[in-house]
């Protein structure tokens, strides 16, 4: 953790707190590059192991890794590459590549308001991202109306109204224990009422193997589809860094269900690596929207593959 | 994306047929697909590292069971050195002999602290204890009414700070209040925090030197990847934790995070959490994180409820009618209740190496087995060995008694006489062994349809 210290001064910015916060993957994966390299055009073995072994830290998962690594050596080959710094090159656009090709722009919609589903297992962050989400949009002058969707777990209906007070949005809110679906479909009634350009739906967290509340989701997004033909527009899952490779299976299950739109993952600002991510683009070909990397609001930003590749070294 | 641990070992040692003793290189390529099952299961690093090592070791050269093949055998040694490691099961809460227990609660965030804290209450009051929940998230938006909203659901008090905002403080005056009220248990629920948070662990430290709880609990979300490893030592070495919560077990997460925090932290895992519910929190089973971590197959607990459901005497005997070809619908009847006893068919099926792949998707009905015994059941004893005695007149009287139609008879008949031409030819010299239930099991055909 000492070398992390240097680079703390300075981190007020964005990208460098995004590279503190993925600064141990840096740093391993550095040092199996400095072992690679060996000042040799050759990639062996060992080196490759000791890659391996970086990448599988940052919990990117065997398959994955296996995949970059072939990538890796077969571009390393083909190209003749001789310099640390151009294998360098190699290793960060083979994973640009992989995270940038199903990166696309968000729907717009004919007509506003645009409905957002948030959706997500227990404790990974959802309400704390639709308060970050409304602020920041709030603040770029947009109306928002939040919807607490969350009527299960204690006090998440006061969580979100918190948000909604302290960034001074509307929403739309029952009694604990009422229909989701309900909420939902008020809260997107009031949003074309009151002329919103966004509507967020909190939902409650819920395991993806849980098949009646994976039912229940289904019914909230076509209750929605209810009130707008074509909401939501966008169905966001959001994980959490420090979960493993099962993130891949809620990414599975959740788009079986439901067909996400973007992935949101929070909590990178741990050790948490979020090379999970690029296991996930890979098997559902499902863009990143956001990522979070801290507590504060403005920690919540749009994702940028090369600039988080970058940050990985 | 993988199948089970146990399918790929026996693969590998599919072209192993003698059954000597492991030797290195057999044993190297096991621990290859250990070590990616391992990976896949969110096992740390460093530690499979370290538990390859131990099994490494005990592998090489041990003896192969008659009973089971090479593959199995590498299966039991690291199911077995697995749930060494994992632990006892049924560690309980250090309780203080007379005082106010006092129970911290800490994790990362969304780890399930609070509702952690809300289902050890419910249980601690069930054993007949009575409890104090304190909120000292003074982060976290709402997080104190959400303990407030457990309290009221559960009947638990909840200490109220009446506006103090610092969470050492809070604690204290807790305990204090807890200690008046003559409550046997306080337990303090504070807010998720990031090991790397220097300010928040600082805070943590103060909390437990203010307080000097008798268990500090470290609530872990079971499907936490490779960090797991960190920051449960980081934990550990700032505040010193007695005891592990596992949450979320409920879902798919093969829980390797379990293996990781109990190395490097030493300390039991005593209870994991199973559900939404606030009754949703059981005793650690180290058995069936084991065989999670593994993939679930468990060809382990297969051989060993085929061998309490079955009596080898029996089993003799009806080695013998087969020889005979004497099998009667009677002798498929007792089968048929042996194989119940060994559990739900869904689980049974899940047991079998290849056939959770196989049966993907397909809802394996229990349903079957009790019509099929119904259908034996109303046959007479005559009609149960002569099953060529049943014509229609008696199959409709059959299966009115049975509940079923007359086509279910047909079907079960023929069926019956398959199985019947099967077991002539496995009797007939080509069938190695005695009677081998996953064999007829995972063979499929023959059997009823299920």
């Amino acid at each position: 953790m000492s070398e992390t210290q240097e680079t703390e001064e300075t981190s007020s910015g964005f990208f460098s707190k995004l590279k503190k916060g993925l600064s141990k993957t840096r740093q391993s994966l550095a040092g199996g590059f400095d072992n690679i390299i060996h000042g040799k055009a050759k990639v062996e073995t060992r080196n490759l192991e000791d890659l391996e072994e970086a990448l599988l830290i940052g919990d990117v998962g065997f398959e994955t890794t296996s995949i970059i690594l072939e990538k890796l050596k077969k571009g390393v080959a083909d190209e003749r590459l001789r310099t640390q710094e151009e294998v360098f090159e190699q290793l960060k656009n083979i994973m640009v590549d992989m995270l940038e090709t199903y990166q696309k722009a968000p729907v717009q919609p004919d007509s506003p308001p645009k409905v957002i589903l948030v959706i997500g297992v227990n404790g990974s962050g959802k309400t704390t991202t639709i308060g970050k989400l409304s602020q920041k949009w709030t603040e770029e002058g947009k109306k928002v109306i939040l919807a607490a969707g969350d009527t299960f777990r204690a006090a998440a209906i006061e969580q979100l109204q918190q948000w909604a007070d302290r960034v001074g949005v509307f929403i739309v809110k029952q009694k604990s224990g009422s229909d989701p679906s309900a909420v939902a479909f008020d809260a997107v009634q009031a949003g074309k009422a009151r002329g919103a350009d966004i509507v967020l739906v909190d939902t409650a967290g819920r395991l993806q193997t849980n098949q009646n509340l994976m039912a229940e989701l289904v019914k909230i997004k076509r209750v929605i589809g209810k009130v707008m033909p074509e909401a939501p527009h966008e169905t966001l899952l959001v994980l959490d860094a420090s979960i493993g490779q099962n993130s891949v299976s809620q990414a599975k299950l959740f788009n079986e269900a439901l067909s996400i739109d973007g992935l949101v993952m929070t909590k990178l600002d741990g050790t948490s690596k979020g090379g999970v991510l690029l296991n996930i683009t890979q098997e559902l070909k499902l863009p990143v929207r956001y990522i979070g990397i801290g507590e504060k609001t403005e920690d919540l930003q749009e994702f940028d593959p090369k600039a988080f590749v970058e940050a990985l070294f | 994306m993988f199948e089970n641990l146990s399918n790929r070992l026996e693969a590998i040692y599919k072209n192993l047929k003698g059954r000597g003793k492991l030797k290195e290189a057999d044993v190297d390529a096991a621990l290859r697909e250990i070590r990616i099952a391992f990976i896949e299961a969110d096992v740390s690093l460093p530690v499979i590292k370290e538990f390859l090592e131990k099994v490494r070791e005990k592998a090489v050269g041990h003896e192969v069971l008659k009973s089971l093949t090479p593959g199995h055998q590498m299966v039991k040694i690291v199911n077995d050195e697995l749930k060494d490691l994992l632990g006892e099961e049924g560690a309980k809460l250090q309780m203080a002999s007379n005082e106010t227990t006092i129970v911290l609660m800490v994790g990362l965030q969304g780890s399930g602290k609070t509702t952690t804290a809300g289902k050890l209450a419910r249980m601690l009051k069930k054993e007949g204890k009575k409890c104090m929940l304190v909120p000292a998230d003074v982060y976290r938006p709402a997080a104190i009414d959400q303990l407030n909203v457990l309290g009221q659901d559960l009947e638990v008090d909840v200490f109220q700070a009446e506006g103090e905002n610092d969470p050492v403080k809070i604690c204290k005056n807790a305990v204090a209040e807890a200690a008046r009220r003559m409550c046997q248990v306080a337990i303090l629920d504070t807010a998720g925090r990031t090991q790397v948070d220097e300010d928040l662990m600082e805070e943590i430290r103060n909390i437990k030197k203010a307080v000097n709880p008798h268990e500090v609990l470290f609530v872990a979300d079971s499907m936490m990847g490779q960090q797991a490893v960190d920051v449960a030592r980081t934990f550990h070495e700032a505040v010193g934790i007695d005891g592990v919560v596992l949450t979320k077990m409920d879902g798919d997460a093969r829980g390797g995070a379990a293996l990781s925090i109990k190395t490097v932290t030493g300390k039991p895992i005593k209870y994991m959490g199973v559900g939404e519910k606030l009754e949703a929190l059981e005793p650690f089973h180290p058995d069936r994180v084991a065989s999670r971590i593994l993939g679930k197959g468990d060809v382990l607990s297969l051989i060993e409820k085929a061998e309490e459901a079955y009596d080898l005497e029996e089993q003799a005997e009806l080695e013998k009618k087969f020889k005979k070809n004497a099998f009667d619908l009677e002798d498929f009847r007792d089968q048929l209740k042996q194989v119940k006893k060994m559990g739900s068919l869904q689980q049974l099926v899940g047991m079998i190496p290849g056939a959770s792949k196989l049966m993907k998707g397909v809802q394996v009905d229990d349903s079957v087995l009790v019509k099929t015994e119904a259908i034996i059941d109303s046959m007479t004893p005559v009609e149960r060995s002569k099953q060529n005695l049943i014509n229609g007149s008696r199959k409709r009287r059959i299966a009115a008694g049975s509940g079923t139609t007359v086509n279910d008879i047909n079907k079960l008949l023929k069926q019956f006489a398959q199985m019947k031409k099967m077991m002539k030819k496995m009797s007939s010299g080509k069938f190695k062994g005695g009677m081998d239930l996953s064999q007829m099991m995972g063979g499929g055909r023959g059997f009823p349809p299920f």
